[in-house]
């Protein structure tokens, strides 16, 4: 602007004082909170933490494979799956009206804008808060509660689960639905279709393998969730852990471990598939 | 339309008193240079935007008053070639003409048909008529851009609508198939009785194919008169900042073509298929 003013050639990109400008900002803003988080990296590396650690690790070898071990850990993977995809597909239930509310290039009374444009905005607002609520509270803390209720068991940790994930997946999918094209959902809508066939003919066919992928994300993340779980009494591979934790049996627990290892792989191997199936 | 007037959020002031009337099945061109507010004129006439002053009928009725209901069945019955075809590039080719339609299905007639197409037949039939038909359970993003256009106007011939408005119909088009399909806009809305109100950028097609022509600059409608009566100086005066040449079609008259003229056989997919 200046430069223009001054009739001076513009050669200097006129973004560069603000990026230079965020850049200080960020860095003012995340000292003061790594120190706060008493972030000391160095420490890992002192010889006395260094020798802890390793004797700690040396625990976990060799791996346990007795016979009667792998039968209880079959149990517990089964288990902590049917927990994870239990919880998701509650989860996904609560989780699609949702974000069906919830997402701005589905509403009507924003062509124009037309007159219900208050209400529809008073009501995504209400669908935005209720997903943040229900991610607000951490699942293990659900599952605290739910054991309470239900007792010891994968029940709890479904609940947990549910609750908690619901919040997660409304909030992405609507943004995802959001970050693509939405000019044929606006489109259909503007030639009085109906905001689910909106979604179907104009959304989806665009965020589908997103959508998609994210899910099974999720589903992984669930999967890893219900380790934290168990520590609580919520049943299947963290149950199973603790046990072992507290038994000190390092072998045990590197054979869990394995386990995270391959079921994080399936994850990945069904995302990859299904991304291929959406194309 | 009554001394319309549209300021865009960001201050741009797209649309001044402009008034325009439409008898029931008049067709209509509207033509001038590029930023003269035509895009703006059809979404108002569309019902995408409300104007900021002046007072706007569709059919007869004012859109920004009617409860949701009504405006979704005016909605149904106004259709809007877009310049850009807002069609998903995964939509298969039947789905996207199919998709017309919406506005008078159920929700599960429209969810039904994502599964198996509700209308095979009345989606080729109106393929056909861009010579399109052998294309109909295609992907959209296996379609050129000028194929992608056509299936844009199909889907709005698919439509029915009382009201056919298009925004440059046939930018994208081969000048081969242009006339062919300004052709089948105003065929259909003899054939209906539509409305018919486009945006042309070639002032040859608009004089050929309308009888009575809009011309708008900066936002103003600067004259509105049967095409006969629309002479060179006018047309000048219209284009005075684009320069000495009047933006054409073809040069001379243009010849007739069929309607049945063959369609580019080279497919450029827009997407590649690896790209997400």
């Amino acid at each position: 602007m200046s430069a223009a003013v001054l009739g001076v050639a513009q050669a200097r990109d006129p973004q560069a004082r603000a990026r230079a400008g965020a850049l200080i900002a960020a860095v003012v803003i995340l000292w003061p909170l790594l120190v706060l988080a008493e972030f000391k990296p160095w420490a890992l590396f002192e010889a006395g933490n260094l020798k802890v650690m390793g004797g700690f690790l040396a625990g976990f070898l060799p791996p346990a494979t007795s016979v009667e071990f792998l039968g209880l850990l079959l149990v517990a993977t089964l288990q902590t799956l049917a927990m994870a995809t239990a919880g998701i597909a509650l989860a996904w239930g609560l989780a699609v009206p949702l974000a069906f509310a919830m997402t701005p290039s589905l509403s009507v009374s924003r062509i124009g804008p037309g007159n219900a444009l208050r209400r529809g905005r008073a009501l995504r607002g209400a669908a935005r808060m209720v997903l943040v609520f229900l991610r607000a509270i951490p699942e293990v803390v659900w599952a605290l509660v739910f054991v309470r209720a239900l007792g010891l068991g994968p029940a709890a940790g479904v609940l947990a689960i549910a609750i908690t994930y619901a919040g997660m997946l409304g909030k992405v999918y609507a943004e995802i639905l959001e970050s693509g094209d939405t000019r044929p959902a606006r489109a259909l809508l503007e030639a009085g279709s109906g905001r689910l066939a909106a979604l179907c003919y104009g959304l989806l066919p665009g965020a589908a393998q997103e959508l998609a992928s994210y899910t099974v994300y999720r589903w992984e993340c669930a999967v890893r969730a219900s380790v934290v779980m168990g520590f609580v009494g919520a049943g299947g591979l963290g149950q199973l852990m603790d046990q072992s934790m507290k038994m000190l049996n390092g072998g045990e627990a590197s054979t869990i471990l394995v386990t995270f290892l391959l079921l994080v792989q399936l994850a990945d191997a069904l995302s990859a598939a299904l991304r291929r199936l959406l194309a | 339309m009554d001394h319309v007037g549209l300021v865009h959020p960001n201050g741009h002031r797209a649309l001044r008193q402009v008034s325009l009337r439409l008898a029931a099945g008049e067709q209509v061109a509207v033509i001038g240079p590029s930023g003269a507010g035509k895009t703006s004129l059809l979404r108002v006439a569309g019902t995408s935007v409300r104007p900021s002053d002046g007072r706007v009928e569709a059919l007869a009725v004012n859109p920004w008053q009617l409860g949701a209901r009504d405006l979704r069945r005016l909605r149904a019955r106004i259709g809007m070639v877009h310049q850009a075809p807002p069609i998903p590039p995964r939509l298969r080719v039947v789905t996207a003409v199919l998709a017309g339609r919406l506005g008078a299905w159920s929700t599960g007639r429209a969810l039904a048909s994502l599964l198996y197409p509700a209308d095979i037949v009345g989606a080729r039939d109106v393929l056909a008529r861009f010579d399109l038909a052998d294309r109909l359970f295609d992907r959209c993003d296996r379609l050129s851009g000028g194929q992608l256009q056509r299936v844009g106007i199909a889907r709005a011939l698919y439509q029915r609508p009382a009201l056919l408005l298009a925004d440059e119909p046939v930018s994208a088009l081969d000048p081969v198939l242009v006339d062919a399909a300004v052709g089948q806009l105003v065929a259909q809305a003899q054939a209906t009785g539509a409305t018919l109100l486009a945006s042309l950028h070639a002032v040859d097609l608009a004089l050929k194919w309308f009888s009575r022509i809009v011309g708008m600059r900066e936002g103003e409608v600067v004259f509105d008169a049967p095409a006969g009566e629309v002479g060179p100086t006018m047309l000048h005066d219209l284009y005075a900042a684009e320069g000495a040449a009047l933006p054409m079609q073809g040069s001379g008259p243009l010849p007739r073509v069929a309607l049945d003229a063959p369609a580019p056989t080279t497919v450029v997919p827009l997407v590649r298929p690896g790209c997400r």
